[in-house]
């Protein structure tokens, strides 16, 4: 029984998202709707006039299947004053000012409606997206509407606003880079006017020019040359400052040199009076640098790749004292106190059920998104979501000090040396210097016998000439380049020297569950006798009035259309459901809770950890099989692997045991290393045991249980169905969708740097022809005001064009 | 040659002026937001809508 469109109307698809509508019951006015939440959100905005949302871009909205309606009491919290004045960045009782992350803001008319609250509300005065950072800064009267009410209009116009601990402790999460503008507008000020005031100079006539005007400009060279030294290329100094005292020297510190030399030479000459200097080459070439820092520094602000536990939690928890329910920060929750948690809240610190059925959804620690049923005295871990009714809760760890986020803690898992990483251009730039510097040595040497001054002029000139621009530039042009384009095809990665790493592993480790396979898609089928299209209507209509994810899914598995009456419904957490229908009695559940008979008793039931849970059926007491929940492998799993195979050592770390030992050799052939029952420690610890071969890796997971290995591994990439949404720390996040495009990601990056090679070789063609030059001391302003910008020039194209070829010879479109 | 050095004095000051003028729009924070505002301006007027 798939899951099939057949009876759908030629696809027709929800007014409001976009969605296929699986039937054509829901529906308002002429819409329809995919689900009932599209629809009561077309209808507030109906009843506010404000159904130009749908005309500014085709079905904007926001689908509201997987958000629960029972969002009754789920932002109580936010009528705690400590809560209230941690979110606010300004409030003064009149007029107060907060800032919310809405990750799913993603067209214009998400901009339009939410700019358009103050229509919904009249306590809110004004609301301002910022669409790149996807939040939403929203000034209101607390006197008139509270915070609570505010997120809760968000919540049902299906903007929901993420708000977590760690938003909290961090307010100012943007790093902005308004010192690189600075940087660039004072760099960019003084280069024109030096252009401008050097031009006489390169184009009179020898000797033409009045001496007093040369010097006259010269002068205001040097002295608009200064402040871009000193303030716009103060980055390099610290960073080449900084590889010396870790005894290295990076590609900052030929460029240092190079600049120092051009500046000291040059105001030597003008104050001296023996010349006009190269001021204009030195402001030039540092413009030219810190516009590939720009292009470089396009980061993806939306996405957070320092996530940790904290930006998952909740920001406050209710406890129960004596009969009383108040609401309290997480951080002050203490060993023994009692907790209430609703449904689909989460569980912030290890806790033993004290109260309540218990169904345990740890999707988000295990990327298993089949909730476990707990009974009471049994131990709730944190990071786990409540699905169903009210459970309490006493903590038995606070929750700096649970289980999930002790792993976190862990030093292993704390951030690696981001420098300790050799990029090539490092490597390079350390050879060149001293190459360079033995060079200029030579050149003093050989013209000392004539005279000091030609022999200083010389050395300086070759310092000058060689200064690597070419090959500094290359890398920010290159990788940013291959940043964006690989963003464009959903590829995020977080900065640009991750592309390099990419293009060194040899190894690819996956994780399975929610990696390679999908997480909330299943296939359902259904073992034992076949069940007739009126048993089908019956098991049909009993699901229907459950609210276990299960239910869901055998719901959308069973074709058939037609719904039955039922008379009685119950359902036994843990256990199953039943219901009276027509006069049939249907038990759909674990084994023991269908049937008393012993031959299936002994079989899996719902408890299980195996993959593929079985759910019994029972039509008046007679066993009539089970429905059993298999995973589906991503898309495109096989040509990955395939492709994959011949130039990676595969590996595949699974959390759970063993049962598809038999699919996933088939997938990744024989000769993969294929590992089951890994804890995340197990994870971690298998990675570090790769690397120590000397192994580069890339781990590919999605769950918060692969958050080290991510971490440990030289590129971590989390796969994510919502890129905006969730995924822990890592360098890259990888859309599910694009999955099957692994591979020419990883081709992609290794041709990168291919054309960086490439690169640099064709900047060190143009250093040569400097410096042969500038060895026999001949070398004026002209020259190298010529010089140092054509070998930007040619290598920034050469580096663009070629990625954005290859790019599209890899197979990664170039649409946006 | 005086009247180059006064017309420098003065092209270095306009320049100077637009210098000054980015600098506050970065502190203004219009470089933060690169993308929202060329949505926004495309939006009508509400009057227009409540007609």
């Amino acid at each position: 029984m798939q899951i099939s469109d057949v009876d759908l109307k030629e696809g027709t698809l929800c007014y409001h998202c976009g969605d296929k509508c699986k039937s054509l019951d829901i529906q308002s006015g002429a819409k329809y709707f995919c689900c009932t939440g599209c629809k009561t959100v077309y209808e507030i905005l109906n009843e506010n006039n404000l159904c130009r949302y749908y005309d500014i871009d085709e079905n904007p909205g926001i689908s509201q299947k997987k958000l629960d309606s029972a969002a009754g009491s789920r932002y109580s919290y936010l009528d705690d004053p400590i809560v209230i004045s941690q979110l606010t960045s300004y409030n003064d009782g009149k007029l107060a000012v907060a800032s919310f992350i809405i990750p799913v803001i993603h067209c214009s008319s998400c901009i339009w409606l939410l700019e358009k609250l103050y229509r919904l509300n009249s306590g809110i005065l004004q609301s301002e997206v910022n669409f790149v950072q996807k939040t939403v800064n929203i000034k209101y009267k607390p006197s008139e509407v509270s915070l609570r009410e505010v997120v809760e209009l968000l919540v049902a116009v299906g903007y929901e606003p993420q708000i977590s601990l760690n938003d909290i402790e961090n307010k100012v999460k943007y790093q902005s880079n308004k010192s690189l503008y600075y940087k660039i507008g004072v760099a960019g000020f003084c280069t024109g006017n030096i252009m401008l005031l050097s031009f006489p100079e390169y184009l009179a006539p020898i000797g033409s020019l009045e001496h007093s005007f040369k010097q006259f400009f010269a002068f205001i060279n040097l002295l608009l040359g200064t402040p871009v030294l000193i303030y716009s290329a103060s980055d390099y100094f610290k960073s080449a400052w900084n590889g010396l005292k870790q005894k290295s020297i990076n590609i900052d510190f030929p460029i240092v040199l190079g600049l120092l030399v051009l500046f000291i030479r040059s105001a030597y000459e003008i104050i001296t009076n023996t010349g006009v200097g190269f001021i204009d080459s030195m402001t030039g070439l540092i413009f030219f640098l810190l516009l590939g820092k720009l292009f470089q520094g396009k980061t993806y602000d939306a996405l957070n790749f320092e996530r940790n536990y904290k930006s998952y939690f909740p920001v406050s928890v209710t406890v129960t004292k004596g009969g009383t329910e108040t609401s309290i920060p997480v951080t002050n929750l203490k060993q023994g106190d009692r907790i209430i948690i609703r449904n689909n809240e989460l569980v912030p610190a290890d806790a033993i059920l004290f109260n309540g059925n218990a169904n345990i959804d740890y999707s988000f620690v295990t990327g298993e998104s089949i909730p476990v049923p707990k009974v009471q005295g049994e131990i709730i871990y944190a990071g786990g979501r409540q699905r169903g009714s009210v459970i309490e809760l006493e903590v038995i760890r606070t929750v700096s000090q649970s289980y999930l986020t002790q792993l976190w803690n862990k030093d292993t898992f704390a951030k690696r040396d981001e420098d300790k990483f050799n990029s090539l251009v490092n490597i390079v730039g350390k050879y060149f210097t001293i190459f360079i510097l033995l060079i200029a040595s030579a050149a003093f040497i050989y013209w000392y016998p004539e005279s000091l001054r030609t022999a200083i002029n010389a050395f300086t000139a070759v310092l000058i000439v060689a200064c690597p621009c070419g090959i500094a530039l290359t890398n920010p042009f290159a990788l940013g380049n291959a940043v964006r384009l690989l963003g464009r095809n959903k590829f995020f990665v977080k900065n640009a020297s991750v592309v390099e790493r990419i293009s060194k592993i040899d190894t690819i480790v996956f994780d399975k569950t929610g990696t390679i396979t999908k997480t909330g898609d299943a296939d359902i089928t259904f073992n034992g006798n076949v069940l007739s299209s009126y048993e089908q209507v019956l098991v049909k209509s009993l699901v229907r009035s459950s609210t276990h994810p299960l239910s869901g899914r055998i719901y959308d598995a069973i074709e058939t259309k037609e719904l039955a009456e039922i008379t009685y419904f119950n359902e036994l957490s843990g256990k199953g459901i039943e219901a009276e229908i027509e006069g049939s009695r249907i038990k759909l559940g674990s084994a023991r809770f269908v049937s008393d008979a012993p031959e299936i008793t002994h079989t899996n039931d719902l408890k299980s950890t195996k993959l593929d849970s079985r759910i019994f059926l029972s039509i008046n007491n007679s066993v009539k099989g089970f429905f059993s929940v298999n995973n589906i492998y991503r898309t495109g799993l096989e040509d990955i692997t395939s492709s994959l195979k011949d130039d990676f050592e595969l590996v595949v770390l699974s959390g759970d045991n063993d049962g598809e030992r038999e699919n996933l050799y088939r997938y990744f052939g024989n000769s993969a290393w294929i590992k089951f029952n890994q804890s995340p420690q197990d994870k971690l610890d298998y990675i570090k045991e790769l690397q120590a071969e000397d192994k580069r890796v890339m781990m590919i997971g999605d769950g918060l249980n692969d958050a080290g290995a991510l971490k440990q591994s030289d590129v971590g990439v989390a796969i994510s169905e919502e890129v905006s949404n969730f995924s822990p720390a890592c360098d890259a996040i990888l859309d599910a969708g694009e999955f099957q495009r692994l591979n020419k990601f990883i081709a992609f990056a290794k041709t990168t740097k291919r054309i960086i090679i490439l690169s640099f070789i064709i900047s060190i063609l143009y250093n040569i022809i400097g410096v042969t030059l500038a060895f026999q001391s001949e070398i004026s302003p002209l020259m190298a005001a010529v010089l140092m910008p054509a070998s930007s020039i040619t290598v920034v194209l050469f580096t663009v064009l070629a990625t954005n070829i290859m790019a599209k010879r890899k197979g990664l479109q170039g649409k946006k | 040659m005086s009247v180059i050095v006064i017309l420098i004095f003065f092209s270095v000051l306009v320049a100077g002026t637009f210098l000054a003028a980015f600098i506050w729009a970065v502190r203004n924070g219009q470089y933060e937001d690169r993308y929202t505002p060329s949505v926004r301006i495309l939006f009508d007027d509400d009057k227009e809508e409540l007609k």
